[in-house]
């Protein structure tokens, strides 16, 4: 803790070199700009779902209504408030991590599979919200006629509607500062609460640590974060549709960070990497594309129950 | 000043009574042992004294303030500090990362989302202090999942003492254990009762290390009090010897 390892550092360079000159390397394996913003968009998603859920030890279903209140909220203010990607951003966040923050208290003395299905509850409160009230949220149909606006720093204007690759970059930006905030929380004697939650919450209690308060703080920073990433996806479709708030969404987060590895920091962005190029790939093939994600799913969590990082991890180290 | 007054304490599940108006007064510096049979409510009465139970009635109070209805954590925060019968530790975690969240929230920094220099040297101190008294230094960064049960049971007694406790409960600390673990740990507690003058007050089967170490003891038997008294007066004392420590010798 503290002391710099570089054998543990590897990895975190890896990461972020492969992000960072992902727009040169992504099309010369076949993908294209968006391919890869989507990775690091809803790598954002599951990795904020992670840090509940890894490293608190709390799965949620309902992280989807925090997602698509970000993703709404962003759309909604572009739309009728005022034209600015950053402040679009900055209300879809605030929306999505207030409304975690009043739900919070109701959820947070649940446990296990009671707490999930809370969690899918909340989260279907706000879809139909959103699917009903069609003068507003343009209902089924989704939230269309805005486009992302240029960022107006001041001196200059960037504009990210018109080149895929300066969105990507963008959205990287933002991406690496939230992660960051984890990483650095995980790290901090509150991030260790967290852990000792996870690993023994009997035990937690009795050194001392309000639990449920606990968990609560860690839930409204994974919801925070989730908002943010919800908020990156509706900019980079330009629109939002209920389905973004629909537990099924939730369900995605859950599988991208199995899939990845929920014990590893950087799991489920893999998990995320490996559901957006599989879904790319086969649903351009196939009608029936869910199947064969499923199939994959269910592959790793048999073979592979610490996820595809775990499995390298121990490659690794054996 | 007594530390710890327990007043007619009773818990109820249902129809069965597990405690039934039991008392108990615990002297700073005291060593206290409690045993009795199998299923005499020595380990629901503890869980009452932690607040991992609510009594059904009865008041506990601990250093003159009720602490009846207090949470556990509020509990551990005005000084007690208990063990489990099942040794609860974080297994996937280090000796050294078990102790250092035990330190970390004792001194203030639980909600910190980071650490000074000088709080981190502190905790690093603190730390070393523990795993030195305990005898873990070696097996510092093994993870507690992968000792010996002697090993763990020692590190999550160090984690109770981490929190600086004016109350320690220890809850059979030696069930389970050999001959040499069994010896080990009745020289731990033995050392933090003299060394640290730490009230501890301890559930065990074990007669050699009640006798070892206890200063007074309750013997419960169906969930009431059967005697109390010093060692040797309940070694002498009949009842007792009916009821328990003579089925315990044959």
């Amino acid at each position: 803790m503290g002391d710099i390892d570089i054998n543990k550092q590897a990895p975190n360079v890896v990461v972020w070199l492969l992000l960072v000159a992902m727009p040169f390397w992504l099309p010369a394996i076949g993908g294209y700009p968006e391919l890869g913003t989507r990775v690091v968009v809803l790598g954002l998603a599951a990795m904020s779902l992670n840090f509940l859920l890894g490293y608190t030890g709390v799965l949620s279903f309902g992280h989807a209504a925090y997602f698509g209140l970000g993703a709404y909220g962003v759309g909604m203010t572009i739309r009728y408030l005022m034209p600015s990607t950053g402040a679009g951003i900055l209300v879809g966040v605030i929306t999505g991590t207030i409304a975690a923050a009043l739900i919070g208290p109701l959820i947070i003395r649940l446990r296990g599979v009671y707490f999930a299905m809370v969690t899918i509850a909340f989260g279907q409160v706000f879809f139909f919200i959103a699917f009903r009230w069609n003068s507003v949220t343009g209902g089924d149909d989704g939230l269309t006629g805005w486009t992302r606006m240029p960022l107006n720093l001041g001196f200059t204007s960037i504009d990210i509607l018109h080149s895929p690759r300066v969105f990507y970059y963008f959205v990287l930006i933002l991406f690496a500062i939230a992660v960051a905030i984890m990483a650095w929380l995980l790290r901090s004697p509150f991030g260790r609460t967290l852990i000792a939650i996870r690993e023994n919450e009997r035990r937690a209690r009795f050194l001392g640590i309000p639990v449920d308060q606990h968990i609560w703080i860690s839930w409204v920073i994974s919801c925070g974060f989730v908002s943010l990433a919800g908020a990156l996806y509706a900019l980079l479709n330009n629109f939002v549709d209920p389905r973004a708030l629909y537990w099924t969404q939730s369900g995605d987060f859950v599988i991208m960070a199995v899939l990845g590895g929920m014990r590893s920091f950087w799991g489920p962005l893999i998990g995320a990497a490996i559901y957006v190029v599989l879904q790319d790939y086969l649903s351009s093939e196939t009608e029936n594309w869910m199947s064969f994600i499923g199939l994959f799913f269910v592959l790793v969590v048999l073979f592979f129950p610490r996820g595809v990082l775990g499995m390298i991890r121990r490659k690794v180290a054996s | 000043m007594t530390l710890l007054r327990v007043e007619n304490v009773s818990k109820h599940f249902g129809s069965l009574i597990a405690v039934d108006s039991v008392s108990m007064t615990v002297e700073p510096g005291e060593l206290r042992a409690i045993i009795g049979p199998n299923g005499a409510g020595k380990t629901t009465f503890f869980n009452m004294i932690s607040g991992f139970l609510t009594q059904t009635s009865g008041k506990i109070i601990f250093a003159d303030e009720d602490i009846s209805s207090l949470l556990p954590a509020r509990r551990v925060w005005r000084g007690i500090a208990r063990t489990f019968q099942i040794t609860e530790v974080f297994p996937e975690l280090s000796v050294r990362e078990n102790l250092r969240t035990a330190v970390e929230v004792t001194a203030g920094y639980r909600l910190s989302p980071w650490l000074s220099q000088d709080g981190d040297n502190e905790v690093r101190a603190r730390v070393a202090e523990l795993l030195d008294v305990s005898g873990l230094a070696e097996k510092a960064d093994r993870l507690v999942g992968e000792l010996a049960h002697g090993d763990q049971r020692a590190t999550e007694i160090m984690m109770a003492l981490a929190l600086k406790p004016r109350l320690l409960l220890l809850d059979e600390p030696t069930a389970g254990m050999g001959d040499q673990e069994t010896y080990d740990i009745t020289q731990l507690i033995r050392k933090l009762h003299r060394d640290q003058k730490l009230t501890i007050v301890l559930i065990e089967h074990d007669m050699r290390v009640v006798f070892h170490l206890a200063d007074r003891i309750m013997v419960l038997a169906e969930g009431k009090m059967l005697a109390e008294g010093t060692p040797q007066e309940i070694a002498a004392n009949e009842i007792v010897q009916a009821a328990y420590l003579g089925k315990a010798a044959a």
